[in-house]
């Protein structure tokens, strides 16, 4: 069955669901490559307004992928909450967005509702919302979560080190975490990608990591970001590994592409769990999405990258993740071509996913064959500060020297720390302030070289 | 206490930097627009083909092995940027001269311009002179070299099919990044097929001189080509378990053959 808008005396059809919510889509290239994308700026709008008049129980009834050939809608429709659903499911999408922004409606009643919100009904709701609804509506669903320390408090942002060196060198990476601390990342993780998915390398930087956090008693956690079979075997061999990594993405043919499933992913949360080295709390995953990915991968059977996205989500929700991070504009300008379809991409993830539940942080990020700038990354880093984000990669000079991407940097976080306020985890911060790296007099920002002697031993804690 | 200056030398990553408050020092904000500036404008640079053509050859002569030039389906690099699916297959006719090149070949040596000329100008021929010595000396049955214009990675997987290799090694420029533009990465695919994807690859990244070197790449990818052929499998089901060198001797500046 299809659905239509009357505009005057033109009528536009939309055979199916999935094709509702592709036109719906605000413009962006990866939906165009795709061939699904609305051919008109009207036709857009009109598909909007269809799947506003849309009663929310239709995504219940209709499967954008079929679920017997697809585990990731067998896992939306199970872990779908009826009773959470109740007092919802006579709403139109349109009426859910009306919903989210009334003033009446807070965390808790958000948090209530959690449960009977689908991917799909997400992704819909969000295609009819402005920037501006993406931001409060994201802002008034906090997600807290816990390892070493705890992260997505109201006024709090974390940051993720990111010392990736082009060949896993040690001192190379040692020298930019002392960077890193020195400024005041870290909170979120300490999280390297390797060059190469090599075994006796993530275990050599996951002893590495495990001997600085140990020594210098940082409340945080390490992640080396291998496949999450890699990780099995560093576990295997006994490595000291916090958080399992894994690239995930919203049907079972694109995390097949990823070489994983529900189950391997199952797997390693349960070995993750046992090995026990959370001290405040047992999230143990570190799951990484972003949009096109699954067209990428030949896997988006003529759905949106957005709605794809969202759909990822449902994934990261079944493993209760420390971290679940959008790579905003990492894959390139045929995906999200310009400054401006990254940034409403990045308000439309961090949007659905702290709906859905999960801790979203977002790497605010572009590469060099796109139409961005470090501009466009202060506009966006700013919007996500107004909206709540957990975390942001802190990147040396947001120039990731393995990935040649850029990113945000140690110094963007503190300009948003300033900017709203906000303070690091709350044990990351006790840890700051008494290990005299950090000033609270001056806005929370570094104190001049005093804390630099205290922590030069990282240099030498690589050689090992 | 050791100095700034020296803790700089470990990483070319941006450390040490200062701050004005809690931004950057004026200094440094314009060294990255500089860079981010020069790394726009080489994406739009195309390799010197002709060049390449030359090198290939000149290498190849001893081996009789041939250079082919093919092309995708992108006709423009503009094409190419937006329309990745273009990039992935080959031009009818270049399918058409590969019919005639189907042997009995352990691997298809493929080289692409992915996103970066620098790294194809820079760094293609000289690695490959580092690492076909080691190819012929192993025994590996090489197919001719291929050359191909506004490829992507996936674009090894048609050219493996029409020529029969066992396994594609794809060389391409990856995207400029700020401190390194002339990165070249390199693909394995075992058993190469229209419609393979990522999960099937292997990949080394950041061959230049400035990041893996050429012997240490080419002793990484004759490894996982060695392991590859002998278990019929790339991709994830592959593990590099190589001792990474900053866990050896760092003296030893020997291609280890066996």
């Amino acid at each position: 069955m299809g659905y239509k808008t009357v505009l005057g005396t033109k009528t536009y059809s939309f055979p199916d669901l999935k094709s509702l919510l592709a036109k719906a889509s605000p413009l962006r290239s990866g939906d165009e490559l795709a061939g699904v994308a609305a051919s008109t700026q009207e036709e857009r709008i009109a598909a909007q307004m269809a799947l506003a008049d849309l009663h929310l129980s239709e995504f219940l009834n209709i499967e954008l992928v079929p679920s017997e050939s697809d585990e990731v809608t067998r896992l939306i429709l199970e872990s779908h909450d009826k009773v959470a659903f109740s007092s919802i499911s006579s709403f139109t999408v349109g009426e859910l967005r009306d919903f989210l922004l009334s003033e009446k409606t807070d965390s808790i009643a958000i948090s209530k509702i959690r449960d009977g919100l689908t991917p799909e009904m997400l992704a819909a709701v969000s295609k009819l919302m402005s920037n501006q609804d993406l931001i409060l509506a994201a802002r008034k669903s906090p997600v807290i979560t816990k390892f070493r320390n705890t992260l997505g408090l109201p006024g709090r942002l974390a940051t993720r080190l990111q010392p990736n060196h082009p060949t896993d060198d040690p001192k190379g990476i040692a020298a930019s975490i002392l960077d890193g601390l020195l400024l005041g990342s870290g909170d979120a993780v300490i999280g390297i990608n390797p060059a190469t998915d090599n075994v006796p390398t993530v275990i050599a930087l996951l002893e590495m990591l495990d001997a600085i956090i140990q020594k210098y008693s940082i409340p945080t956690q390490s992640c080396i970001l291998c496949h999450v079979t890699t990780s099995m075997k560093a576990m295997e061999a006994g490595a000291p590994l916090d958080l399992v990594f894994q690239s995930i993405g919203g049907t079972e043919a694109l995390n097949k592409s990823f070489g994983v499933d529900l189950s391997i992913l199952a797997e390693s949360q349960q070995m993750a769990l046992e090995l026990k080295r959370g001290t405040v709390g047992n999230n143990v995953m570190y799951f990484e999405t972003g949009q096109g990915s699954a067209l990428s991968a030949g896997a988006h059977f003529g759905i949106d990258q957005q709605t794809l996205e969202a759909r990822a989500y449902a994934v990261a929700k079944k493993f209760d993740p420390l971290l679940v991070n959008t790579v905003v504009g990492f894959i390139g300008p045929e995906y999200l071509y310009n400054g401006k379809q990254i940034l409403r991409a990045g308000l439309e993830d961090h949007f659905c996913g702290k709906l859905m539940g999960l801790p979203m942080g977002v790497d605010i990020c572009y590469t060099n064959h796109a139409d961005a700038d470090q501009d466009d990354m202060d506009n966006l880093l700013t919007l996500l500060g107004a909206a709540g984000c957990n975390y942001i990669m802190g990147v040396p000079g947001a120039d990731d020297v393995m990935l040649s991407y850029q990113s945000t940097s140690f110094h963007d976080a503190l300009y948003l720390r300033q900017v709203f306020g906000l303070r690091p985890a709350p044990e990351f911060e006790t840890w700051l302030l008494e290990s005299g790296l950090f000033d609270q007099a001056q806005a929370f920002l570094p104190k001049e070289n005093k804390g630099q002697f205290l922590l030069e031993g990282i240099l030498g804690e690589s050689s090992r | 206490m050791i100095p700034w200056e020296e803790w700089k030398t470990l990483t070319s990553a941006r450390i040490g930097l200062g701050r004005s408050g809690g931004s950057l020092p004026t200094k440094e904000l314009l060294k990255f627009r500089l860079d981010h500036a020069r790394a726009r404008d080489a994406v739009l640079v195309e390799p010197d083909f002709r060049n390449l053509q030359n090198g290939l050859e000149n290498l190849g002569k001893d081996l009789h092995l041939e250079t082919i030039s093919v092309e995708s389906l992108a006709r423009t690099r503009e094409e190419y940027l937006l329309r990745p699916d273009l990039g992935r297959r080959l031009a009818e006719p270049s399918r058409a001269k590969l019919q005639s090149y189907k042997g009995e070949y352990d691997l298809a040596i493929v080289a692409a311009d992915g996103l970066s000329a620098k790294a194809l100008d820079s760094n293609l021929i000289p690695f490959l002179a580092v690492l076909l010595p080691i190819l012929v000396y192993k025994k590996f049955r090489i197919g001719p070299f291929l050359l191909a214009k506004l490829g992507r990675v996936a674009i090894g997987d048609e050219i493996g099919e029409c020529l029969q290799a066992k396994a594609t090694v794809l060389l391409i420029g990856e995207r400029p990044g700020l401190s390194s533009a002339d990165s070249l990465g390199m693909y394995l695919t075992f058993d190469p097929k229209t419609g393979k994807t990522d999960e099937s690859r292997n990949c080394i990244s950041n061959i230049r001189p400035d990041g893996l070197d050429f012997r240490r790449a080419a002793e990484k990818t004759v490894y996982l080509l060695s392991e590859s052929l002998r278990r019929g499998i790339s991709g994830v089901d592959l593990k590099d378990e190589m001792k990474p060198d900053f866990l050896e001797n760092q003296n030893s500046s020997k291609i280890e053959i066996d």
